[in-house]
């Protein structure tokens, strides 16, 4: 049943400010935020108004093209602004919490049926947390999904550690996975890192079927285990939800709140200590920032370095975030900088010097290095993309939006996340995680 | 640095909007970057990049063709005074004989290459690509030693204005541009091109007897004489490289140091590297097993040549590491560059045996096999599509 997956062409990138493993404990956030940016193809339909009082769980905006989809409230208390943008864009409803968190109550789980476990997951608000390859987007009730996977582990550079986000949780973690495998007439795939032991978290867990992956990131990204595991073809899917979503959909079951407190890393050079705190969904990242943060302009990214999202602390940890990591802006023109030979500068060519020491950890910044070209070098990104996908000839017929081309050569599998080690070796600095978001949205525009 | 700094901030007003020279952003704008890699941070995406750039890979390209560049000038002097008869002069005379030969031709290549990007860029309003980098180095590299300056001009404009910028620049290019200079060159000027006396500077005296001034394939073309005697020159002369030939293909140990940088550092393919020299041998070998029905000993001999020995005659090596292996002209696709360097090679060899109006093949190999280098990917990457979409039956079939 289970399998065992090496994955050969990825990197992993040893940067300097990994999170200690312990947890501090940090003041609550004053305010919370929920930003419907976070949630890719989404047009929310506002269900409350400025200055309504709401529980945690409690449903702020529904998706105005599915209004079965909600988006529920990560504390009680007052709904203080609904910020907006350009063309009336929602960008985030704020919330002052109350001192203490009250629950809005919760059905209790159906004994059985998958039609009546949707239905409770899409009313408790949980079900934003269950999204779906193609396009990664939050998954259609209406589908059935042929599988569903779990990444239970983590290689992304400086990321959160599953196994020690999640110490304790192991009841959680199986009532989540007995809720999710009524989803699904195909298995659920936990898959963790072989070259470890298996995390504590999943031990509990019975009937899930557990893969082990090998090798260098990005083996713990969802679409590089769905495409070696069971392939995604046209007219199929696969759901996926990340381990401390399991946990929440656990505790709904089990607990009856919608508890969206999870353990977030704080990590990267930019801050003085590296640790772990307690978080919920929506909270300003100023608390988990306070006092800790380096001299200099940083860059507050919530989420990992490679596929987060550029925040300041005044901003909120994004809805699939697990992370908090800050790094040094890079705005210093530097001379002659692409010529002289620097070893604190990554490369994974070998025309820079990084190669002689292949085991230091770098303490890189937001610098680009270069200005943006067109294609010129081939064959960088196949180094670092575990697909069988030609990724270049993809970015092209995406570039040119010709859905047909996309289709064959194989955009069903693949999402933004896939292409972002390729992203940072790209010798021409082209944004490729933009391009396949983009292409990945005119996709699923013509498919509605 | 941090006058030069200043100076780009004083002057940089002049070339923004409303300034007085603002239509020379470009001009401006690659100064400035070549000075500064720009502050610029990632807006997208990925928050860290890799400190790899454009520049950085052109310049190692550059480097790894030093050395063809600082033989190639020993070689000119070398040759000049080998011709006259003078092969006991001091090793400097030859190389400054050789510098001021090659230097010209050197900065005619940038200063007319870079002149007419950065007219297409301040046209287009685009920023100047570091594609001509290396380019400018290539041309003179490929050209005999005797064409005009104006010639290398003309070429390199044709090269740069047809076979690239038409296209939209580096990166959309079909042909190598380099190549592209060398092809018009050929074929306008041929009597500079070719023959015997255009390798060897003669200037200032009159040759020794016995002096012949033809390249080894230029020999072989009209003689076919076989073996080690099939020149004047001998196996070990061809590897060093004290040849004539054209200015920085002539040393096989130069282009091997080229050869390592590039594949140590990864910015060359090894497959094509590799599949152009079996490819070469593939045709050796199949002249070798074929000389017996040669039409005239000439061409016997020619045929019979020991397979192996055409990677060292000629310009096979240099055209392969260096113009083969140029990634936006070539096969892009790791498949693909095997069918493409094996191609090069297989032809290269062929056409340099079997038509004697080009001495030499692989330029026009080069420039063919660049033509179908499209084609090539095409059918890799169908094979792929195929292949994936064979999945989907197996999966259908259980459901």
């Amino acid at each position: 049943m289970s399998q065992e997956v090496r994955i050969k062409r990825g990197l992993n990138l040893r940067l300097k400010g990994k999170a200690e493993k312990q947890i501090h404990n940090i003041a609550s956030s004053s305010v919370y935020a929920l930003q419907p940016s976070d949630f890719p193809g989404l047009t929310p339909k506002m269900l409350v108004a400025e200055g309504d009082e709401v529980l945690a769980g409690q449903p702020v905006f529904c998706d105005k093209l599915d209004p079965r989809k909600l988006f529920c409230a990560p504390v009680s208390g007052e709904i203080s602004s609904i910020d907006r943008g350009d063309k009336r864009i929602i960008e985030a409803v704020r919330i002052l919490p109350d001192a203490e968190v009250r629950y809005a109550p919760v059905t209790a789980l159906p004994a059985s049926g998958r039609e009546e476990t949707i239905q409770w997951l899409l009313s408790s608000g949980a079900w934003p947390f269950i999204r779906t390859r193609p396009y990664a987007v939050i998954a259609n009730p209406d589908e059935t999904p042929k599988a569903i996977f779990v990444s239970c582990f983590q290689t992304a550079p400086l990321g959160a550690e599953p196994e020690f986000a999640l110490n304790g949780q192991e009841a959680l973690f199986a009532a989540g996975v007995e809720v999710l495998k009524r989803l699904s007439p195909g298995p659920v795939h936990l898959n963790i890192d072989g070259s470890a032991a298996a995390p504590r978290f999943i031990s509990d867990v019975k009937g899930a079927q557990v893969n082990r992956f090998f090798g260098p990131h990005p083996a713990s990204n969802v679409g590089v285990q769905i495409h070696h595991i069971d392939p995604i073809n046209k007219g199929e899917c696969v759901w996926y939800v990340q381990p401390q979503d399991v946990v929440l959909i656990g505790r709904l079951a089990l607990d009856k709140r919608y508890d969206t407190e999870r353990v977030v890393a704080v990590c990267g050079i930019g801050v003085l200590k590296p640790q772990y705190v307690k978080m919920r969904l929506g909270a300003q990242l100023a608390p988990a920032l306070h006092g800790n943060l380096a001299a200099g302009k940083q860059r507050v990214v919530s989420g990992d370095i490679l596929t987060g999202r550029k925040a300041s602390a005044e901003g909120f940890l994004g809805n699939y975030h697990a992370q908090i990591t800050v790094i040094p802006e890079g705005e210093e023109p530097e001379f002659f900088g692409w010529l002289l030979p620097d070893p604190k500068k990554f490369s994974l060519s070998r025309t820079l010097f990084s190669w002689l020491n292949p085991k230091a950890e770098y303490a890189l910044d937001t610098n680009m290095h270069g200005e943006e070209r067109a294609f010129v070098v081939t064959g960088e990104y196949e180094k670092v993309f575990p697909f069988d996908i030609y990724p270049v000839p993809l970015l092209k017929a995406i570039l040119a939006e010709d859905i047909e081309r996309m289709e064959r050569l194989g955009v069903y599998e693949v999402a933004e996340e896939d292409f972002a080690l390729c992203e940072v070796v790209c010798t021409s600095k082209i944004p490729l995680q933009e391009t396949v978001r983009r292409g990945l949205d005119l996709l699923r525009k013509e498919m509605m | 640095m941090k006058a030069a700094r200043k100076f780009f901030e004083t002057v940089r007003p002049n070339f923004l909007p409303g300034g007085k020279y603002e239509k020379l952003y470009p001009v401006y704008d690659a100064f400035e970057t070549f000075a500064f890699v720009p502050g610029h941070t990632a807006h997208s995406g990925a928050h860290i990049r890799d400190a790899i750039d454009l520049k950085r890979t052109m310049v190692t390209v550059i480097i790894a063709m030093i050395p063809c560049l600082l033989f190639g000038m020993y070689n000119v002097g070398l040759q000049h005074f080998l011709a006259l008869g003078q092969a006991d002069a001091p090793f400097l005379d030859m190389f400054l004989f050789g510098a001021l030969k090659v230097m010209p031709m050197v900065i005619v290549s940038y200063a007319v290459g870079l002149g007419v990007e950065f007219a297409f860029a301040i046209v287009k309003k685009h920023s100047i690509n570091e594609g001509y980098l290396v380019s400018g180095m290539l041309i003179p590299l490929i050209m005999p030693v005797d064409i005009p300056l104006w010639m290398v001009a003309v070429s390199t404009i044709f090269a740069v204005v047809i076979g690239k910028e038409v296209f939209g620049g580096t990166g959309m290019n079909i042909l190598n541009p380099a190549l592209t200079a060398r092809a018009f060159a050929f074929f306008a000027y041929p009597s500079w091109m070719s023959g015997d006396k255009v390798w060897v500077n003669t200037s200032g005296g009159a040759t020794v007897d016995g002096y012949s001034g033809s390249t080894i394939l230029g020999n072989l073309a009209v003689t076919g004489r076989s073996g080690s005697e099939y020149a004047d020159w001998s196996m070990a002369e061809m590897i060093i490289g004290t040849i004539p030939g054209s200015i920085g293909e002539t040393s096989k140990i130069a282009v091997a140091i080229g050869a390592f940088i590039l594949l140590w550092t990864g910015i060359a393919s090894w497959r094509i590297m590799l599949m152009s020299a079996v490819g070469a041998l593939s045709m050796g070998l199949i002249f070798n097993g074929l000389a017996g029905a040669g039409t005239s000993p000439e061409i016997q001999a020619y045929l019979s040549i020991p397979f192996w020995q055409h990677l060292i005659i000629g310009s096979w090596a240099f055209a392969t590491v260096f113009m083969a292996t140029d990634p936006v002209s070539g096969a892009q696709t790791n498949m693909g560059k095997m069918w493409y360097g094996f191609f090069i090679g297989f032809f290269g060899i062929m056409i340099r045996v079997f038509n004697p109006a080009y001495p030499e093949g692989m330029m026009l190999a080069i420039l063919l096999m660049n033509v179908f280098a499209p084609l090539i990917d095409h059918y890799v990457v169908e094979a792929n599509v195929r292949r994936r979409l064979k999945r989907v039956q197996p999966i259908t079939a259980k459901a």
